[in-house]
């Protein structure tokens, strides 16, 4: 560590007796204090981004900066093994700029606390908390330039700042950054509600040091950490192989016209610790698609993967981070130089979670989910209204849930944790716009024994006329389906003028005008079916004709035939199923659809867009 | 003479209790519940009581009543079929609900996919639109709607729920679509989102009132039912049912928005805590209502129970006013067990339930349960229930001993385990009330109850640092208590989403005063009249671009001073410093409005038990041993009945009684006062 530690009180911690019960007590509080955290700045942050849509993430790490609860795992040693500097009682952290953590945060609309927690003068825990702001200032309202070159382009970045020296709050500093925003009051509400979770954090382990005294505290951390350790260590050694096994997924283009970018990912074991190796993942990209992918965090994601997929039992936490070996190549799409542009990183951040699944999930393929993650899409729509006031709207949306091993995947429901929709009549209320239609498209998702989750069609009609910025993906490459499921739909994004016209917009875009009238149909991938949609249920996907989540023609993916009156046609769907199965053959493990260079041929007739262009590096 | 009647229908036992409202004076009684048709069990009771007390069923002038019936129809799935009508466009809204997926990062890997309370081929659309203004867009194409509605009869709906985009800026176009399902459709219900919510927010608005909807026919089935009942059997008094909020409200009023009655049966033990709390001289208490499955934790202020703006039912959230009650998977039923691979020790939420029960009722049960921990540790003693019921020790011991065996540590090691989890589980809850709120659990006494509340209640006070520990005598008619005493009571909301600055108090005093009116009129229609009524408002406020209210009480009279939107401003920063550590110098905005009516609360006076000489020896049973504090110790159990005013009692101790048994810890003593409550403190 760089970073200098000052603690008033010298005397080492005592080693202390832990009882199995008492670490679960304290386990238990550790995990109510983060949801703590998560209730606070859900009640007080103000952008619809923290607010309604939780893209917040808080954690409590152990004084060594090892996550205890929380959902990304730390990245603290990241930022302690970066700072140049003292940290005090008192003090409390800001930073923005991933260059400057080793990856904490990803690109600089992350704005991340961090407050060392000090009990009797010695640093006992962290707090950690960092949620994306809307805007960060630089070239277009959101702050995320779809065709930035550099970090410059991107908005303020906030090296490692004391926003609390010794306890005294940095207003000057605060000013400073607060000023470089379009929405100042929002930031600073968001900032003031990051801050009061950490201090809640604060406050709860300060009360479990009293009740049990700092010692326990340390020791029960340290167990916490071995406990998770233990497990995972068997998880890894039964589930994991020596053999290799790699994965390949694309991210669709760089909003600069090219793509597809490659990410790929080889896994084995040595011993007890598995090996993660990106050899073989594309050269950085020159727009701003990169992902500087901090490794602990990988190693996190692993980690959470393997327990989710084989044993749901086990409580995550930092503890097993020796048994995870993470290797990124240097200047890579997930390890670029400075001063690469970072701030469209949701798409590969989405795609590293289809990698993952599809790691995991080769050799077992009953633990097999399908593809889903598109990224996250995002809609910003700015402008004055007619009272010249500044409006300014970033919005998530979300697609279609996986098939999985566990049943369909649910529709247009969101792959990230926490996060939920904007109300649409509080979209209405706020800002100048009418959502017509809110909907899943059926057919979207993959057919499946399990069928893949719907994406999502939002119609917004916009009232005044302003600017949108669309963020989204996989309208190139399909949501892959797996034992016999079949792709989820590709996204596209269709604006309609209020004269009539019609033109489809890019995956990526910025500084589009609309006017009064004018409708943006926001179309969501759906997610990759699960399992042979041949062995469906047939009534099951009667039933779900009858709700409109598959159509009459949707349902013969299935093999199913419905009579005129909506009823299942037995004899027909048995005929059917028949002869789909004699016709298909063998099912593979993966289908991804059509192979790269088919679909760069037919992507102008089946998107409406022009192919990306192959991307061309220099090495 | 006339009489109220307040009346408890619980899982096992229906309690009642009859008020004399000329002199106070009460009569009590208890009878098996009948699950199959519960006014069975509350006509017997009734009959029961009326023929001790040597009372005419005419003179009953009140039947109150709390009641689980919707909480178990929402439990237990068996709500109606509800067809939905919603604007062109959002047809999907509660399939897509919010989005959001429970579990954490990956959690969707194993979250079950929820099926919408109102099923998708039940849905229907009409064309028409309103925005958020209230201003039309398009009208409402009623053609279009008769033939869409059609789905209704294919489906065979029985209740239907309206729930239109911004409706709850303008009823409008909601009333016409109502209009229309009921010509088409004269015998079904219909439930308006407008009326039953006027919230924004289209989800949250069209859940709660197909929730409404969904319980409507089972509600007004038994309402029906109970009042032709007691209709034969002479009554002809006025039947009022206790909701969520801990107010009462007639049965007419609850057959039309049964929402408001989900929490109606927990309500009940908290109006019944209120009730002892003022009478004890302690009015701010934290609750515990410890059953089988499961825990209820309520906190109460200055004789004020803590309301919430929600009202949660397993794992269905609704926009409906109920007392700030949390409920915890942790009651005496809870299964402790041993994951293999992290090897920590988990209690609950998995039950035991009746059947088979923890293993120490030895009807088949041999799974080990926080039942099972007590009995191990000598914490239960032979015989529950006034000796109906004998627990088996051994067969408690060997469930334990698999706990043990997993986490290598002594039996009786492995029972405390248990306990302290369990404990540790409430306190979460407990917590959740209090110190998230902002207050500091020392400044409350805490209030055991329920089958097991009396048994956990002194370790919790312990660990809260809640002081004294109130048991109150037979705290099984607690419920029954607080249906027979609370007020009736009825609320008139609007939203109102406009920022201070652009507001003022005199056009809030003239929305305020015809809220008032209203709710007046409405509570006069239940039967109260004006004189006497009371009247409160409440407004909930938040700074311009949260998303989270904080509800407020506010007085009438202040803005007719002028005063009001200052001095709101200011108690809504002085709350949000002491919920969130900080304010902000952004415009406020005042989101809802609520009027408030409420009848006269029972004036019923408290039986004063006899007083004692200091000395519970008459009360004494016999000497004991149990495992506390990591060793065996000498206690004694006593009858709980023959504890006298003034006793005092050092622990460990035990006081059985009929339907429960409290337990005083070593370090602490216990003190009976003079209404017959347990006291318990450090020593």
């Amino acid at each position: 560590m760089t970073a200098n530690i000052i603690e008033t009180n010298s005397d080492p911690f005592k080693t202390a007796e832990v009882d199995p019960v008492t670490l679960d007590i304290i386990e238990n509080a550790l995990r109510n204090a983060r949801m703590e955290m998560d209730a606070t700045v859900f009640r007080t942050a103000m952008s619809p981004g923290i607010r309604e849509q939780g893209d917040a993430f808080p954690l409590i790490a152990d004084r060594n900066g090892k996550m205890i609860v929380g959902q990304f795992g730390s990245f603290i040693d990241g930022f302690l093994n970066a700072y140049q500097g003292d940290i005090e009682e008192g003090d409390i952290i800001w930073l923005s700029d991933p260059y400057t953590c080793e990856g904490a945060v990803s690109h600089c609309n992350d704005w991340l606390i961090l407050l060392p927690i000090y009990q009797s003068g010695r640093l006992i825990a962290w707090a950690s908390h960092f949620g994306h702001q809307t805007d960060i200032g630089g070239k277009v309202p959101g702050s995320l330039p779809t065709d930035a070159v550099s970090i410059f382009e991107e908005g303020i970045r906030i090296p490692p700042v004391k926003i609390y020296k010794k306890g005294v709050y940095q207003d000057d500093i605060v000013n400073l950054v607060i000023h470089q925003t379009r929405v100042p009051a929002w930031c600073r509400a968001d900032l003031e509600a990051i801050i009061a979770s950490c201090r809640m954090a604060e406050r709860r382990v300060g009360e479990m040091c009293e009740r049990f005294g700092d010692d326990v505290i340390v020791a029960a951390c340290d167990q916490l950490l071995a406990r998770n350790h233990r497990a995972m260590k068997h998880l890894i050694k039964t589930m994991v192989k020596e053999e290799k096994l790699t994965f390949t997924d694309y991210v669709c283009d760089d909003g600069r016209g090219h793509g597809p970018y490659k990410i790929h990912c080889t896994m084995w074991r040595e011993g007890d610790r598995v090996v993660l190796d990106f050899e073989g993942t594309d050269p950085q990209a020159e727009g701003s698609i990169n992902f500087y992918l901090n490794e602990n965090m990988f190693k996190m994601f692993f980690g959470i993967y393997m327990i989710m997929v084989f044993d749901p039992q086990i409580l995550f936490n930092d503890g097993f981070y020796d048994l995870v070996d993470v290797r990124i190549p240097e200047g890579s799409l997930l390890k670029p130089k400075f001063p690469a542009a970072l701030s469209c990183r949701t798409h590969a951040l989405g795609r590293i979670f289809d990698i993952l699944g599809g790691l995991l999930g080769q050799r077992q393929p009953e633990f097999l989910n399908a593809a889903g993650f598109s990224s996250s899409p995002h809609l910003m729509f700015s402008g004055f209204d007619k009272s010249g006031e500044w409006f300014q709207l970033f919005q998530i949306g979300f697609g279609g849930i996986p098939g999985r091993p566990f049943g369909d995947g649910p529709d247009g429901h969101s792959l990230w944790p926490g996060f939920t929709n904007i109300p649409n009549e509080f979209l209405e209320c706020y800002f100048p716009m009418r959502i017509e239609k809110y909907e899943s498209i059926a057919d979207s998702g993959g057919a499946g024994f399990f069928r893949g989750g719907n994406g999502i069609h939002m119609t917004y009609c916009f009232l005044e006329e302003g600017m949108i910025s669309i963020h989204d993906d996989r309208w190139f490459t399909y949501p892959w389906g797996v034992n016999g499921g079949t792709p989820g739909r590709r996204s596209e994004k269709i604006l309609e003028r209020a004269d009539g016209s019609r033109e489809i917009l890019p995956s990526k875009c910025d500084n589009i005008r609309v006017r009064d009238g004018d409708l943006l149909h926001y179309i969501t991938w759906g997610g990759g079916g699960w399992g042979d949609p041949l062995d469906r249920e047939a009534a099951l996907v009667v039933l779900e004709v009858s709700r409109g989540l598959v159509s009459c023609e949707g349902a013969a993916r299935y093999g199913v035939v419905l009579d005129k009156a909506g009823a299942l046609d037995q004899a027909a769907t048995e005929k059917l199923r028949k002869k789909m199965r004699k016709a298909r053959g063998e099912v593979p493990v993966f289908d991804f659809g059509p192979d790269i260079d088919t679909l760069r041929k037919s992507c102008e007739s089946e998107t409406g867009l022009p192919a990306p262009q192959q991307p061309v590096w220099n090495r | 003479m006339t009489y109220r009647l307040g009346v408890d229908v619980g899982g096992t036992f229906t309690d009642l209790l009859m008020i004399d409202e000329g002199s106070g004076l009460t009569l009590r009684t208890k009878v098996l519940s009948t699950p199959e048709d519960p006014s069975i069990a509350v006509i017997e009771g009734a009959k029961k009581l009326c023929e001790q007390a040597q009372v005419s069923p005419s003179e009953i002038r009140q039947f109150l009543h709390g009641t689980t019936v919707a909480t178990n129809a929402m439990l237990e799935g068996k709500g109606a079929r509800v067809g939905l009508v919603v604007t062109e466009g959002h047809r999907q809204v509660l399939q897509i609900a919010r989005s959001f997926v429970p579990g954490g990062l990956a959690g969707w890997i194993i979250w079950p996919k929820p099926e919408p309370m109102a099923a998708l081929e039940c849905t229907i659309e009409a064309k028409e639109r309103m925005d958020a203004n209230g201003e039309t867009v398009r009208p409402l194409d009623r053609d279009a709607l008769v033939e869409s509605l059609e789905v209704f009869k294919r489906e065979k709906v029985e209740a239907i729920t309206i729930c239109l985009m911004n409706s709850y800026v303008s009823d409008a176009h909601e009333r016409q679509v109502a209009e229309v399902c009921s010509e088409v459709y004269p015998d079904l219900p219909v439930s308006v989102s407008a009326h039953i919510l006027p919230e924004m927010y289209e989800y949250e608005r069209a859940l709660t009132t197909v929730a409404n909807s969904a319980v409507r026919p089972i509600v007004s089935g038994y309402v029906a039912n109970l009042r032709s009942q007691l209709k034969s059997w002479g009554m002809d008094g006025k039947l009022n049912l206790l909701r969520s909020d801990g107010g009462l409200m007639s049965a007419d009023k609850a057959e039309q928005a049964p929402v408001n009655l989900l929490m109606s049966g927990p309500a009940g033990g908290v109006a019944g805590a209120l009730w002892v709390a003022k009478n004890s001289g302690h009015e701010s208490i934290l609750t515990i209502d410890m059953g089988g499955t499961s825990t209820d934790v309520a906190l109460i202020e200055n004789g004020q129970p803590r309301l919430r703006r929600e009202t949660t039912v397993g794992d269905l959230t609704v926009r409906a006013s109920s007392l700030d009650i949390r409920t915890v998977g942790a009651g005496g039923g809870s299964i402790a067990h041993v994951p293999e691979l992290t090897r920590a020790l988990r209690v609950g939420p998995a039950s035991a339930g009746a059947v088979p029960g923890p293993a120490a009722y030895g009807k088949g049960g041999d799974q080990p349960t926080v039942t099972d921990a007590n009995v191990v540790l000598g914490y239960l003693p032979e015989s529950l229930l006034g000796g109906e019921m004998s627990l088996d020790r051994k067969g408690a011991e060997t469930a334990v001993q698999s706990i043990a065996d997993g986490l290598d540590i002594g039996l009786m090691e492995a029972a405390a385990g248990i306990i302290d989890i369990v404990n540790e589980n409430m306190v979460g809850a407990l917590r959740l009330v209090s110190v998230q709120q902002g207050y500091d659990p020392r400044d409350f006494a805490l209030m055991g109850f329920g089958g097991a509340g009396p048994l956990h209640a002194n370790a919790l006070g312990r660990l809260m640092g809640s002081w004294p520990v109130i048991i109150p005598p037979s705290p099984g008619v607690l419920c029954a208590y607080g249906d027979a005493t609370t007020r009736m009571r009825i609320e008139n909301a609007r939203s109102y989403n406009q920022r201070f600055d652009r507001s003022n108090d005199a056009e809030l005093v003239e929305i305020l005063a015809a809220m008032g009116k209203q709710a007046a009129l409405d509570l006069e229609e239940e039967g109260v009249p004006m004189e006497d009524q009371e009247i409160q408002f409440e407004a909930d406020v938040r700074y311009v671009g949260q998303g989270f209210e904080v509800p407020l009480p506010i007085l009438f009279e202040d803005f007719k001073a002028g005063i009001g939107l200052g001095k709101l401003e200011k108690t809504f920063d002085e709350e949000h410093k002491k919920l969130f550590t900080f304010i902000m110098e952004v415009p406020h905005e005042l989101v809802n409005l609520r009027a408030v009516a409420l009848g006269k609360p029972a004036d019923v006076a408290a039986v004063k038990i006899e007083a004692g000489n200091g000395n519970p020896s008459a009360a004494k049973l016999r000497d004991h041993t149990l495992f506390m504090d990591g060793h065996e110790q000498d206690a004694v159990i006593y009858e709980r009945s023959k504890l006298r005013a003034g006793d005092k009692i050092v622990g460990p101790a035990i006081f059985v009684e009929m339907d429960s048994t409290t337990l005083v810890l070593s370090g602490h003593v216990a003190e009976i006062d003079r209404m017959g409550n347990v006291l318990i403190t450090p020593a």
